[in-house]
């Protein structure tokens, strides 16, 4: 599904290299779990995944499905399957939730060539996943994201996520900001969308997500690199531990 | 044989005082109405506005109104489809009104060419300054328009739209409404056409004690045309007024907004989009003041401009020396889209009064990259999230509105503009 190789990228505008030599495959299916300390690149891992501009691939390359993906355009990766879950959504004023989903679910709809959703089809839709996730319709009569609490937010991302079935989804620190029941509600939606042919990508700080989305596999990531690979005990060792062990081991 | 010094005559100039001479046979109005013409011609023989005046600096008339077309007897305009359905409509087709008025229950048309012919129109045809020359051309040439009177009291379920139509050629029409206490009622003044036209028209009104007004200015003049508007307003005791402006169209737009505050309580709205592109050169002015104390005022202008397209917002507030306890705020926005548009804005402050709240704040921007990424990363392509980002920009003042019908009626203007634009 996913393979990076041999990645490297800085930020644009002032060249600090953020990605240094990073490698990782994730398998169809495959839910792959990404830590690391602070600073150590995540984040900025899951930007370039999506296709952020203000970052610039100097060597290596994404497969995606066997492709290259460094050529494609954020909407162009979206429309091919790839799902930004945000850290930090972005309040857009002025532009309205539902319309923006139904433009962003008929874009997918068109790539994929079928016809765009019929009105009831669409709102019925959106009524099952806000319920999936204990949202209140009139939040999404709001313009997107704008007076969301944290939580609702985030809430809301997984909404996305679940209407436009995307096959590779990114979840950059999804459990930051959620308290436990509110974690919970997240965590369940991401686990029902957990399939054969669906690979998730869940970055976090916490041992403490990862007790609701069981990882596959785990990866730390430290200076841009992907200094260990295991299985979810890997994150037991980490919140008992803690990086030192696993970084002075790397180095 | 003494020197004159007359200064070099524009064509526009030349064509409007010759226009003149040859219509005044043809201008309805008593002997009080006639001599404000003289005087309203005679201040178009000084000349028009250059960038020396200073309400007139970023829209030099002189020199931008090149092109005055002849007058056009044959040209035919149709009334259109109201914004909002339900509407009772009034149309001025191509500088006429229509002979047959709508009834309707509580409100009283005129022809306004009667209220000229019979002089009771005249106290309203002084202009507001030496500088108002879109008052004097009105003036000098309007040939009618309608007198709308709401009684007191009267509550209007559903708008009333002023549709001043051209076809080419001149047209210069008045609007005059009266509100009475307590009545509540939404105009729209519909300006557009299909025509290389130059129109002038001025719209006044009266609020009386407790009334509430929404007047929605409709600009959609296609890009050969040159539209000067005015809009003046006397805000009585305890009335509200909503006036929201959409600037979509027109060659050369020169938009006044003469508002004077002259009962206690008077709450005064300004909201307004402007929607800029090609090589267009669209002016707001807004001339505002609060003449009593305990009045308040708030205005927000959005502008989007794109290709070669000019814009212009000046925002003057007047607090006069016994008008305390008035608070007043404007906003301009700007979306710059292209290298080659540009906007201009120059809000104005001056206060007498001591004990006041006033502001203003003016932001020029592109599109938010960071929204842009985050449409784009669900799949919206650029164009169309661009699209959905400047919409969003504009449709926030509109939404503001608070009156569904309206809200979607001024939507899908928008909308259409954007087709077009987009």
């Amino acid at each position: 599904m996913l393979e990076i190789r041999n990645l490297h990228a800085r930020i644009v505008d002032d060249g600090t290299e953020i990605i240094r030599g990073l490698n990782l495959t994730v398998k169809a299916g495959e839910v792959a779990a990404i830590m690391g300390p602070n600073g150590s690149g995540k984040s900025t891992l899951s930007y370039i995944l999506a296709g952020r501009e203000d970052y610039e691939v100097t060597e290596g390359d994404i497969l995606y499905n066997g492709q290259s993906i460094l050529e494609m355009d954020p909407a162009e990766r979206a429309t091919s399957g790839i799902f930004l879950a945000f850290q930090y959504p972005m309040e857009i004023p002025g532009v309205a939730t539902m319309e923006f989903l139904k433009v962003a679910m008929n874009e997918q709809r068109k790539a994929r060539g079928e016809e765009p959703l019929k009105i009831p089809e669409f709102l019925k839709r959106v009524k099952e996943a806000a319920a999936s996730l204990s949202m209140d319709m009139a939040m999404l009569k709001r313009p997107l994201n704008v007076g969301f609490s944290g939580g609702e937010k985030k809430r809301a991302e997984i909404l996305q996520m679940k209407l436009l079935e995307p096959k590779l989804c990114v979840l950059d620190e999804t459990d930051s900001g959620l308290d436990i029941d509110a974690l919970k509600i997240v965590s369940d939606g991401v686990n029902a969308l957990r399939a054969p042919d669906r690979s998730f990508l869940v970055i976090t700080h916490y041992q403490r997500l990862l007790e609701h989305i069981v990882p596959d596999t785990v990866h730390v990531l430290y200076k841009g690199q992907v200094i260990k690979s295991g299985d979810k005990s890997l994150a037991l060792d980490l919140e008992a531990n803690g990086y030192a062990g696993v970084i002075g081991e790397a180095a | 044989m003494n020197m004159h010094l007359q200064p070099q005559r524009t064509s526009a100039e030349t064509a409007l005082i010759d226009a003149f001479g040859e219509r005044l046979s043809l201008l309805p109005g008593d002997g009080a109405v006639m001599l404000k013409r003289d005087d309203a011609i005679e201040t178009i023989k000084h000349g028009l506005p250059t960038r020396r005046v200073e309400s007139w600096h970023y829209t030099d008339l002189r020199r931008l109104l090149n092109a005055v077309p002849d007058f056009d007897s044959a040209a035919m305009a149709k009334a259109i489809a109201p914004i909002v359905d339900g509407s009772t409509v009034v149309s001025i087709l191509n500088g006429k009104s229509d002979a047959k008025v709508p009834v309707l229950e509580g409100v009283t048309f005129q022809r306004l060419s009667e209220k000229l012919t019979d002089g009771s129109i005249a106290p309203g045809l002084d202009s507001y300054g030496s500088d108002d020359a879109i008052g004097a051309l009105n003036t000098a040439f309007v040939a009618d328009g309608y007198f709308v009177d709401i009684a007191d009291g009267a509550e209007l379920e559903k708008p009333i739209e002023l549709q001043n139509l051209q076809a080419g050629g001149q047209t210069h029409v008045r609007l005059a409404v009266r509100v009475g206490a307590g009545a509540k009622a939404v105009i729209v003044e519909r300006q557009t056409g299909d025509g290389p036209a130059l129109v002038s028209s001025v719209s006044q009104l009266v609020l009386g004690e407790g009334a509430e007004v929404t007047w929605l200015i409709v600009q959609e003049q296609p890009e050969t045309a040159t539209h000067l508007a005015q809009f003046k307003a006397h805000l009585g005791k305890n009335s509200k007024l909503t006036v929201f402006f959409m600037n979509a169209g027109g060659k050369l737009v020169r938009q006044e907004i003469v508002v004077r505050t002259t009962g206690e309580g008077a709450d005064f709205k300004l909201r307004g989009i402007n929607l800029l592109a090609g090589d267009t050169h669209t002016d707001v002015t807004m001339v505002l003041d609060h003449a009593v104390p305990h009045t308040t005022s708030t205005e927000v202008i959005r502008n989007v401009v794109t290709g070669k397209a000019r814009g212009v917002f000046q925002g003057r507030i007047n607090v006069h020396q016994y008008a305390q306890k008035t608070n007043a705020k404007m906003a301009c926005n700007t979306l710059l889209l292209s290298d080659d548009g540009e906007f201009s804005t120059k809000p104005e402050l001056e206060i007498f009064a001591d004990d006041v709240v006033c502001g203003h704040g003016a932001t020029v921007t592109e599109i938010d990259h960071d929204h842009l990424f985050y449409l784009m990363a669900r799949g919206v392509d650029e164009k169309t999230a661009r699209g959905l980002l400047v919409k969003a920009f504009v449709a926030e003042v509109i939404e503001e509105l608070d009156d569904e019908s309206i809200v979607e009626a001024l939507e899908a203007r928008l909308d259409d503009w954007f087709v077009t634009h987009g």
